[in-house]
C-alpha cells in the first residue's frame, strides 16, 4: 500500500485529514450551540442568525474565501488583532486552510444536530425538571445524549465536507505545498502538470474512498439511533 | 391547605381559568376533555406559566403573580405522573427510578427502592430498557419514579388508565395507603366516577 502512493502524496493525504479532523472537531461545539439556539429557542433575530449559518452552503465558496481574507487578513479586523495578541496568522497556514474548512462544513453540521434535536420530545426534558433537574442537569442528561446521533452524523458529514474543500481555501488559504495543499488542491494541482495523470487518479480514488467512508459511517450512525425519519439531510 | 389554585392562561386559542382551594388530602379534578385539566396540573409543575393567578401547593407558594413568585419547576418538588409516562428512552427502568432520586436530599425521601417496587411490582422490570414495556407497565414505572423524587405533593393525570382491572385495583389501594399514611397532598384527574367517589375528599369541576 505505501509503495502505491508516493511520500508526497501521503503527506497530501495526512495534511488532508488533519485540516478536516481540527476543523471538525473545533467546529463541533459551535455548530451543535448554534443548532440548540436554532432548534429551542425563539429570540428575535432568530431568522437571521439560521441565515447566516447557511450562508456558506449558498455562497460561492470563493466569496466565502475572500470573506474570510477580509475578517482575518493580516489587516482584517479579527486576523490584526489575532496577530497583535497572539501573534498567530491564519493565512496561508494550514490552520487557515483548517478554518475555511470549518466555516464551509458548519451549516451542514448545524443542520444534522438541529434535526436531532428537534426529535428529541421537550417532554422529556420538562419531566425531568419536575424530578429536580435544572436546566443544565436536564440539557446534559437528556437532550445532550438523546442528540448524540446527530451529533456523530453531523461531525461526519462536516468531516467529508472539509475533505473536499477547494474554493474557500485556495482563496483564503493557498496553494502551498505541505502547508495548505490538501487532497482536492493537489488534485486540482496536479491537473496543470503535463504527465502527472497517474497521481491525479490516485488522490482521486483516495479521496473516494474516504468521503464514502465518512459518509457511510454517518448513515451507520444515523440508522443505529433508529431514526429512518432523522435522516440528516 | 392542600392546594390552592387561582389562574388564568391561554393555550393556543383556548382560555383555561381554575380557581380552587382544597383542604382534602386527596382532590379530584373532574371536567370534560377539553376542559383544560392537564393544563391545570402543568401550572401547578411550573410547565405552563398563567398571566397571572396563586398556586400554593403543600403550604408553599409556588406562584403568585401579585408577588411576583415564580418558582422553576425543578424548586416546586411536584411528583408529577404524567399521562403519557414520559419514562427517559436511552436509560433502563433502573436508571429511570434513580434519577429523582438522586437529587432528592435524603432527609427528604420518605419511600425507599424498595418499598416502591414492592407496592409498584416492578422488581422484575429494574434492568428492562424502556421500550419494552407494556403501557401499564409505563405507567407504574412513571409513579414509582416520581415518588422516588421525595415529592411535597402528587400531581396524577389519569393514573389508571391503560392499566387491566386488578392493577388499576392495586394502585388505587396503592393511592390511598399515600394518602392515608404519608399525607402527601394529592390533585388527582381522573374520567372514573368510581375512582373519584372511591378517593376524594373534594372534588372540583372543570369546564
Amino acid at each position: 500500500m505505501s509503495g502505491w502512493l508516493s511520500a508526497a502524496e501521503w503527506a497530501v493525504i495526512a495534511l488532508s485529514l488533519k485540516v478536516s479532523l481540527v476543523a471538525v472537531l473545533a467546529s463541533l461545539p459551535v455548530a451543535y450551540a448554534l443548532a440548540w439556539l436554532i432548534a429551542r429557542r425563539r429570540f428575535p433575530g432568530r431568522m437571521l442568525l439560521d441565515a447566516a449559518v447557511h450562508l456558506p452552503l449558498v455562497l460561492p465558496p470563493v466569496v466565502t474565501g475572500w470573506l474570510l481574507l477580509l475578517a482575518f487578513g493580516r489587516n482584517g479586523p479579527i486576523g490584526h488583532w489575532l496577530e497583535q495578541t497572539f501573534g498567530i496568522s491564519l493565512v496561508f497556514t494550514w490552520a487557515g486552510a483548517a478554518l475555511a474548512a470549518a466555516v464551509m462544513a458548519l451549516p451542514l453540521m448545524v443542520r444534522a444536530m438541529r434535526l436531532s434535536i428537534e426529535a428529541v420530545d421537550r417532554k422529556l426534558v420538562e419531566a425531568a425538571r419536575t424530578l429536580g433537574a435544572s436546566p443544565l442537569r436536564a440539557f446534559v442528561t437528556i437532550t445532550l445524549p438523546l442528540s448524540l446521533p446527530g451529533i456523530a452524523a453531523g461531525a461526519m458529514l462536516g468531516f467529508a465536507r472539509s475533505l473536499g474543500e477547494f474554493g474557500a481555501t485556495i482563496t483564503f488559504a493557498a496553494n502551498i505545498a505541505g502547508q495548505t495543499r490538501t487532497l482536492p488542491l493537489a488534485i486540482y494541482t496536479g491537473l496543470q502538470v503535463p504527465g502527472s495523470e497517474g497521481a491525479v487518479a490516485r488522490l482521486a480514488i483516495m479521496a473516494i474512498v474516504l468521503s464514502l467512508g465518512a459518509l457511510m459511517v454517518s448513515e451507520w450512525l444515523v440508522r443505529r439511533s433508529g431514526g429512518s425519519r432523522a435522516h440528516v439531510l | 391547605m392542600s392546594f390552592e389554585v387561582r389562574l388564568r392562561l391561554s393555550l393556543g386559542e383556548a382560555e383555561i381559568a381554575a380557581d380552587f382551594a382544597s383542604e382534602a388530602r386527596l382532590t379530584a379534578l373532574v371536567g370534560p376533555s377539553g376542559a383544560g385539566k392537564t393544563s391545570v396540573l402543568n401550572a401547578i409543575a411550573g410547565l405552563l406559566r398563567p398571566h397571572e393567578g396563586r398556586v400554593v401547593a403543600a403550604g408553599e407558594v409556588l406562584f403568585d403573580s401579585a408577588q411576583r413568585i415564580d418558582l422553576a419547576p425543578e424548586a416546586r418538588r411536584a411528583g408529577y405522573v404524567f399521562q403519557d409516562g414520559r419514562l427517559f428512552p436511552h436509560m433502563s427502568v433502573r436508571a429511570n427510578l434513580a434519577y429523582g432520586e438522586r437529587l432528592a436530599l435524603p432527609a427528604e425521601r420518605w419511600i425507599t427502592r424498595d418499598e416502591v417496587a414492592g407496592l409498584l411490582d416492578i422488581g422484575d422490570l429494574l434492568d428492562r430498557r424502556t421500550a419494552n414495556l407494556s403501557g401499564g407497565e409505563v405507567r407504574r414505572v412513571a409513579i414509582a419514579r416520581a415518588l422516588l423524587a421525595a415529592p411535597r405533593f402528587l400531581l396524577l393525570d389519569e393514573p389508571t388508565a391503560s392499566l387491566d382491572a386488578a392493577r388499576a385495583e392495586a394502585l388505587l389501594g396503592l393511592i390511598e395507603r399515600i394518602r392515608d399514611a404519608i399525607g402527601v397532598p394529592i390533585l388527582l384527574v381522573s374520567h372514573s366516577r368510581a375512582e373519584v367517589e372511591r378517593l376524594a375528599g373534594q372534588v372540583v369541576e372543570m369546564g
